[in-house]
C-alpha cells in the first residue's frame, strides 16, 4: 500500500501542476501509473456498488453521464471519468482528485467510460463488476483495424465481467457477445421497440455486416425497450408494451435517436444496479436534466443565436449527426483534422453521404484536411461557398457571415478543442475540463 | 448529346469496400458525366454472372471475414477477368483486391492461398501493420492517399511498381515499391480514396476505357479540380519536405 500511496502522491503533485499550466487530463495518470501499475485495483477494488465500464464505438460519454445522473438521483456517490478522457490513464487522473492518500475513493460505485482496447486494459488491472455495451462500428481511429475485431474486444469485455452485463439486442456484434459471458453472470437486454425498429439501419453500418444472419429475436419481459413520442421525448418500456413499468415520458436536452437510445441504455443499467431501489418518476426527472456533453450537440449562446457543435469521428456517427439535425438545416461549417485524435485517416468521409446538406450548402469547410472535405462535399454536389483551413480565421468568418442565424458546426475531436477554446474567449464558456460532473 | 456509355463494374461493393473505397466508384461515375459520357455502374456481388459489357472494373480492400466470401466467385470470374485485363481493360485493385489479383498470399501459419495471377506480387501475411499517409511518385505525378495493410507483398523479377514510395510503406516497407501495374491493370494500397484525391491518375483510367467503349479517343470536358489539387498538393507538401 505504501507504494500505492507514494504512487497518489506523485500523480496529484502532477495534476497540481497540470492544472495550473492548464494542460492534459492523462499526464498525471501516467505519472501516478508508472509509479504503481496496480494503482487502479488498489483504488477501485471494493467498492460496495462495483465498478461498471461503458463501451462501445459511440455514445460512450453521453450514456455514462445518463447512467451517473440516474444513480446520483437514486442517492449513490459515483465516481466517474467526466472529461471524456476514456483512456485508463484518464482513469486514474481522474481518481487522483477524488481520493485521499489512502487510496479509497469515497463513492458507492464507479462508472467509467472506456473504449474497447483499454476497457481490456483496465479489466488488466480491476475486474469490471459490470459493462453495458453500446454498439459496435467501424471507427476511423487507426489503432482498431477492423470492424470484427473490435467486436471481439467488446465480447471479451464481456467474458471478464463479474456480476452483470447489459447489452444492445439490436446490435448483432454485441448481442453475439452474450455467448462468452461466464455462468452466473446476468444479462440484460436494451434495444428498441418494434415501432421504431425500422430506423436501425440509420445506425448501422450495414455493409460491413454481409451475410450477417443475425435476427433480433422477439422481446423479452425484462427487455428495456425505447419507445419515441417525438423528436425530443421518449418513454422507456419494461417488456413489450411496458408490461413491467414505463419510464417517462421524458424529453433529453439533446436531439436525435442516438441520444434516445443512449438514454435506454443507461436505465437498463441503472435498473441492474439498483435492483428495487430502483423508481421510474426518479429516473425521468434524472435523464431530463441531462445536458449535452461537451460537443455532442452542445448549443452556445453565440451573440443571440445558436451556434451548435457538433463532434464527428466515424461514420455512423456523422450519418446519425446528419440525420438528427437534417430536419431543421441551417448554416454550416465543416472542420476536419487528422491529429491522431481524430484519426489520421479521412478516407471514412467517403463512407457518409451528404445529400441532406446539398439544399443549403456548406459555408466554409476549415480544419486541416479542409480541401479534402470540400472535395468530398463535391462528389456529393453540396455546394462549398468557401474554404480556410486555418480554424480560427474561419471560425470567425464563420459567425461574422451568418447575420444572426442560427448555425452548426460538425467537427473531428481536435479541430472542436480549437474552436470550442476560441468560443470560450468570446463568449466566457467555462473551458473544456471545467463542466463539472 | 452523351460522348457514349462506358460501362463500369466495381466487384464485390459489400463485401470489398472499407475506408471509403466506394469514393473509387462515385469519383469514375462522377467524372465520366462531367466529361460528357454516359456512365452504367454495374455492381458485381458474390454469384451473380458477370456484366456483358465492362470498360473499367474496380475492386477494393475488405476484412478478412469479406475476402473469405469472395473467394469462390473470384475464381468463377477468374477468366473473364483476365480476357479483359489482355484486352487492355483498365482494372483499379485496392488493398485485399490487389492480393487477390497477386498470384499468391502466403498467410502467416505458411499457407499458400493461390491468387488470380494477373499482377505477379506475392503477399506475406504478417502481424505487423503498415498504417499511415502515402505520398507515391508515378507516371501519373505526385499520388497521395492512406495505407492500412497487414500483407507484406514483393514484385515478381519483370513486374512494374505502381509508383515509388516518397512517404509512407507501400508494398513492403523496405524496397520503395508500392503497388503493381501490368498493362492498363494497376494494383496499389491506397485507400484515401485514391482516385477523388488524384484527377491525373482517375482520368488516365478513363482515357484506356472510353475507346475500349467507344472507339474514339477520350475527349476531357473542362473539369475544375481546384479542391482536389489543393488537397493533393497540401498532402505533399505536408509528407515530403
Ligand atoms: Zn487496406
Amino acid at each position: 500500500m505504501l507504494r500505492t500511496s507514494a504512487a497518489i502522491a506523485a500523480g496529484k503533485l502532477t495534476r497540481a501542476v497540470a492544472k495550473r499550466r492548464g494542460g492534459g487530463s492523462a499526464l498525471p495518470g501516467l505519472v501516478a501509473e508508472k509509479v504503481d501499475p496496480k494503482i487502479l485495483g488498489h483504488a477501485l477494488g471494493g467498492l460496495p456498488g462495483g465498478i461498471v465500464v461503458v463501451s462501445g464505438t459511440n455514445g460512450k460519454t453521453t450514456t455514462t453521464r445518463m447512467l451517473v445522473a440516474l444513480l446520483r438521483a437514486h442517492g449513490l456517490s459515483v465516481f466517474t471519468n467526466p472529461t471524456g478522457s476514456n483512456f485508463t490513464r484518464g482513469v486514474i487522473s481522474a481518481l487522483l482528485g477524488e481520493v485521499g492518500l489512502r487510496g479509497r475513493p469515497v463513492a458507492d460505485v464507479a462508472v467509467l467510460e472506456l473504449d474497447e482496447a483499454h476497457a481490456l486494459k483496465f479489466a488488466d488491472a480491476v475486474t469490471p463488476t459490470h459493462a453495458l455495451l453500446l454498439n459496435v462500428a467501424r471507427d476511423q481511429l487507426d489503432r482498431f483495424a477492423e470492424i470484427d475485431h473490435t467486436a471481439k474486444l467488446l465480447a471479451q469485455l464481456a467474458a471478464r465481467t463479474s456480476k452483470g452485463v447489459v447489452m444492445n439486442r439490436d446490435d448483432s456484434f454485441v448481442a453475439r457477445s452474450a455467448e462468452g459471458v461466464k455462468t452466473g453472470v446476468t444479462i440484460d437486454y436494451f434495444g428498441v421497440d418494434d415501432s421504431i425498429a425500422h430506423r436501425l439501419p440509420e445506425l448501422m453500418e450495414q455493409d460491413t455486416r454481409v451475410d450477417d444472419e443475425y435476427v433480433v429475436p422477439p422481446a423479452g419481459a425484462d427487455d428495456i425497450l425505447l419507445r419515441p413520442v417525438d423528436e425530443r421525448s421518449l418513454e422507456i418500456l419494461v417488456g413489450p408494451h411496458g408490461a413491467g413499468g414505463i419510464v417517462g415520458p421524458v424529453e433529453l436536452k439533446q436531439r436525435g435517436l442516438a441520444a434516445m437510445i443512449n438514454a435506454t441504455a443507461a436505465t437498463a443499467m441503472a435498473r441492474r444496479l439498483l435492483g428495487s431501489r430502483f423508481d421510474a418518476a426518479t429516473a425521468a426527472n434524472a435523464l431530463a436534466t441531462v445536458t449535452a456533453p461537451f460537443g455532442r450537440g452542445e448549443v452556445i449562446d453565440a451573440d443571440g443565436a445558436p451556434l451548435e457543435l457538433v463532434l464527428v469521428k466515424n461514420p455512423a456517427g456523422f450519418t446519425v449527426a446528419l440525420s438528427t439535425y437534417g430536419s431543421t438545416p441551417v448554416r454550416t461549417m465543416i472542420a476536419i483534422n487528422d491529429n491522431y485524435a481524430d484519426g489520421r485517416d479521412v478516407s471514412w468521409l467517403y463512407d457518409v453521404s451528404f445529400e441532406s446538406l446539398r439544399e443549403v450548402g456548406v459555408s466554409l469547410t476549415s480544419g486541416v484536411r479542409a480541401y479534402d472535405m470540400a472535395l468530398r462535399l463535391q462528389y456529393d454536389e453540396v455546394p462549398v461557398a468557401d474554404v480556410e483551413p486555418d480554424l480560427e480565421s474561419a471560425l470567425d468568418r464563420f459567425l461574422r457571415e451568418r447575420d444572426g442565424q442560427p448555425a452548426r458546426i460538425f467537427c473531428t475531436y481536435t479541430a472542436m478543442m480549437t474552436l470550442r477554446r476560441r468560443l470560450a474567449e468570446r463568449y466566457n464558456l467555462p473551458a473544456f475540463g471545467e463542466e463539472g460532473s | 448529346m452523351s460522348k457514349g456509355e462506358i460501362h463500369v463494374v466495381h466487384l464485390y461493393p459489400r463485401e470489398m469496400s472499407i475506408y471509403g473505397d466506394l469514393g473509387n466508384t462515385r469519383t469514375m461515375t462522377a467524372r465520366l458525366a462531367r466529361h460528357g459520357y454516359t456512365p452504367v455502374l454495374h455492381q458485381h456481388h458474390p454469384g451473380a454472372a458477370f456484366p456483358d459489357q465492362a470498360h473499367l472494373v474496380l475492386g477494393g480492400g475488405g476484412q478478412d471475414s469479406g475476402q473469405a466470401r469472395v473467394e469462390a466467385d473470384l475464381e468463377v470470374i477468374a477468366p473473364r477477368l483476365r480476357s479483359l485485363a489482355a484486352a487492355g481493360t483498365p482494372m483499379l485493385m485496392i488493398c485485399g483486391m490487389y492480393q487477390l489479383f497477386g498470384k499468391a498470399f502466403v498467410t502467416v501459419e505458411g499457407k499458400r492461398l493461390p491468387g488470380l495471377g494477373i499482377l505477379d506480387v506475392t503477399t506475406q501475411g504478417n502481424p505487423k501493420r503498415m498504417i499511415g499517409p502515402v505520398v507515391l511518385s508515378t507516371d501519373f505525378g505526385d499520388v497521395v492517399g492512406y495505407e492500412n495493410h497487414s500483407g507484406s507483398t514483393t514484385l515478381g523479377a519483370d513486374q512494374a511498381a505502381f509508383g515509388r514510395v516518397r512517404s509512407g510503406f507501400g508494398n513492403n516497407g523496405e524496397d520503395g515499391s508500392e503497388g503493381a501495374r501490368t498493362g492498363n491493370v494497376f494494383g496499389t494500397y491506397l485507400h484515401g480514396p485514391i482516385l477523388p484525391a488524384n484527377p491525373v491518375f482517375a482520368d488516365a483510367l478513363l482515357s484506356y476505357a472510353v475507346p475500349l467503349a467507344t472507339g474514339a479517343p477520350f475527349e476531357p470536358g473542362d473539369l475544375d479540380d481546384t479542391f482536389a489539387e489543393e488537397a493533393r498538393t497540401r498532402q505533399v507538401r505536408r509528407l515530403v519536405s
